[in-house]
């Protein structure tokens, strides 16, 4: 099985140890993934932004520097969202197609292809899960607050096999972030104050490590946690199933 | 005004503000336990959704049966194509009745046709009934939500305004003797009223009828008082048959409020005796967007407004925030067909969280529809040149893997070693205002692996 790593530009370039991570699990559960060095972006910025034809040549550049591994593996829920439902826009040929069935997200891949459902480790800290919308309503990785009041999902389950981790039980179990990508500049006002109404939710009801599968959530919920300077450590479920000690 | 603008404003008033999203959230609990008590809930929305599609795919057949059955009952139907032609029938049949007192309960076309101005400038006195179309009316105010008009508002503000309309007690805020104050007001309307506006929910083809839901009973006390009822209603409106209605039902009041049924689910099918009973079909923009393929789907709104109590966005900015008769993200989507110059800010003011697309009872993809406004509203040079430029050479450097490389390291250094306080000056990092940028390392992943991982 040919495995790439695909990094969304922000992880790369400022949350690296998220990427270290991911390699080294993907390693202990039998799976050696490249890393492409001509990898860019899905083009996702763009396309949210109205501008989705300025990046086609950024979905043809994902599509070339991909379309010979078996998986593209990704950290990143909303990243593999755009991939597998926005790039109907460019020709479907087999490439592209084969690009965007088999981009998956990191624990969907985990859990789905390796057929891993749990993983060994010790994380004694109370725990907040962060739901990332595309993850959770996109890619249908945990159920929604709109149809059920059981709260499941890939990675809830994942961390819950972790030995003394206990997750917190939010008020609002699945509210957005309000990072939104560019929303979060074109709308600083409404995204901050999603954010900080998201992160008061983890404090009320005690969470210590903030963590879950979309660093673009975590790096809005990171920048308010610090700006507040509030006892509250946030990581990447990665880094957490990696054996992280805090 | 842009949406972020308006919102910033609305956000001023932190406590206010957490005031506001905490009451909608609770409507869409309510909403959330009304469901999960429905085990066949999302079986529902699918037939809702089908039988809504079915309908727009054949709606000039549907609408011409409901005009000939409704003729058949005895009633006056009419044509209007914009808001300019109903609002003219509707003031010709008041005319053509000597009356010159309207009592109106809740319709959100005649709020988006704008009648009442039109018809207290040709000296027709226009009440609206429902009890939060009345505040916002005496306010002269536009509705902030589809359902619960004047959410916006607080006791304090209501008692505010009674005093000085309706000459309650100064100061006063107990709900109930609120509510009695306009009770009373409301009830000297009714019995002088000559002709009852009422909305439409649901117009069934095959009997011709209307049927309109309330909670306070006014369109009934409304209609049956008057000699004239005319009842206004958008051309999306029709279901088939009149063993639809009960899946419609089932799903409208549950999603919009978490009750089971609206108290009154009132049926109008002929006028009594010796009365008179007229229908306006409006189209105003709505053949349009039933030409839109991708935005077709936004017809079938049975406006519930529970995509309006999901949105954390609306909960946070308010229904004026929106300026659109139908705000939040159902008018997100429905406002740009009327005037995309105007409301070019509104498909952007959503995350694409997706709980709106997820809550909808008739399973409109609004989240994806926000998303191809954005492209359509791209495509057509409505977003600010600031934007349209960076997302131009956003796109050259990420097709470009050496200088997307450099960029990224450029940039981390920057932010390395540059003073905080230039990197986070919130005049032209808005990124900064609430929070502060991540902590760069030394190293990015890329130039990590180049090095260690052989």
């Amino acid at each position: 099985m040919k495995v790439a790593l695909f990094l969304p530009c922000y992880i790369d370039q400022f949350y690296p140890q998220v990427g270290i991570a991911t390699l080294q699990l993907l390693a202990k559960l039998g799976v050696r993934a490249d890393f492409p060095q001509q990898q860019t972006c899905c083009g996702q910025p763009m396309a949210n932004s109205g501008c989705e034809t300025d990046a086609i040549p950024v979905y043809r550049h994902f599509v070339d520097t991909f379309r010979d591994y078996d998986y593209v593996v990704a950290p990143a829920g909303s990243c593999v969202y755009h991939v597998r439902k926005h790039f109907d826009i460019i020709e479907q040929t087999p490439q592209v197609q084969h690009v965007r069935t088999s981009t998956r997200e990191l624990f969907d891949f985990i859990i789905n292809v390796l057929g891993v459902t749990e993983i060994p480790g010790s994380f004694p800290h109370k725990v907040g899960l962060h739901l990332s919308c595309h993850g959770q309503r996109g890619l249908h990785q945990a159920n929604e607050s709109e149809m059920t009041p059981v709260r499941d999902g890939q990675l809830r389950r994942l961390l819950s096999s972790v030995q003394g981790l206990e997750l917190t039980e939010l008020d609002r179990n699945d509210e957005c972030c309000g990072f939104g990508g560019t929303f979060c500049v074109s709308e600083a006002g409404i995204s901050a104050r999603m954010g900080q109404d998201r992160v008061q939710d983890h404090v009320r009801n005690g969470t210590r490590v903030l963590t879950g599968g979309d660093m673009s959530c975590l790096m809005h919920l990171e920048g308010i946690v610090r700006r507040q300077q509030l006892p509250v450590k946030v990581l990447h479920a990665v880094e957490i199933l990696n054996g992280a000690v805090v | 005004m842009s949406h972020s603008q308006k919102s910033d404003l609305f956000l001023l008033d932190q406590e206010r503000t957490t005031w506001h999203d905490e009451t909608l959230w609770f409507v869409r609990q309510k909403r959330d336990k009304a469901v999960y008590a429905v085990p066949e809930f999302q079986e529902l929305r699918q037939l809702a959704s089908d039988i809504k599609d079915h309908t727009l795919s054949r709606l000039h057949f549907y609408l011409q049966q409901f005009e000939e059955n409704a003729r058949r009952n005895g009633v006056h139907v009419h044509w209007a194509a914009d808001a300019d032609e109903h609002n003219r029938i509707v003031l010709d049949i008041i005319r053509s009745q000597g009356a010159t007192r309207v009592v109106k309960s809740k319709s959100m076309l005649t709020e988006e046709c704008h009648l009442n101005p039109h018809l207290i400038q040709h000296g027709v006195e226009v009440i609206d009934t429902d009890l939060g179309e009345r505040i916002i009316q005496l306010r002269d105010e536009a509705p902030s939500h589809v359902v619960l008009p004047a959410i916006h508002l607080k006791k304090e503000d209501v008692g505010e305004t009674f005093w000085q309309h309706l000459g309650t007690e100064k100061g006063l805020t107990d709900p109930q003797q609120l509510t009695e104050a306009a009770r009373q007001h409301l009830r000297e309307k009714f019995l002088a009223g000559e002709v009852a506006i009422s909305g439409v929910n649901f117009a069934v083809a095959e009997t011709g009828s209307v049927v309109v839901c309330t909670n306070e009973g006014n369109a009934d006390l409304g209609v049956n008082l008057a000699r004239v009822h005319i009842a206004c209603m958008g051309m999306e409106k029709l279901i088939p048959r009149l063993s639809d209605l009960g899946v419609f039902t089932r799903l409208l009041t549950r999603s919009a409020t978490g009750q089971p049924v609206t108290t009154y689910t009132s049926h109008f099918t002929r006028p009594a005796e010796g009365k008179e009973m007229h229908v306006v079909i409006v189209d105003n923009g709505r053949t349009k967007q039933l030409g839109r393929p991708d935005f077709r789907a936004s017809l079938k709104c049975i406006r519930c407004g529970a995509c309006m109590n999901t949105c954390p966005v609306y909960r946070r900015s308010g229904g004026h925030s929106y300026d659109f008769t139908i705000p939040g993200p159902i008018g997100a989507i429905l406002s740009p067909n009327i005037d995309m110059k105007r409301h070019a800010s509104l498909p952007f003011a959503s995350t694409l969280c997706g709980s709106c697309t997820d809550v909808c009872p008739v399973k409109i993809d609004i989240h994806t529809q926000l998303y191809k406004w954005r492209q359509v509203l791209g495509q057509a040079g409505e977003l600010p040149a600031s934007k349209k430029w960076s997302m131009k050479l956003l796109s050259r450097v990420l097709a470009r893997p050496g200088i997307f490389g450099a960029g990224g390291k450029m940039a981390r250094h920057g932010l390395r070693f540059l003073p905080h306080g230039l990197t986070h000056a919130p005049g032209y990092n808005p990124w900064a205002i609430a929070r502060e940028l991540p902590a760069p390392p030394k190293q990015s992943f890329r130039e990590w692996h180049a090095q260690t991982v052989k």
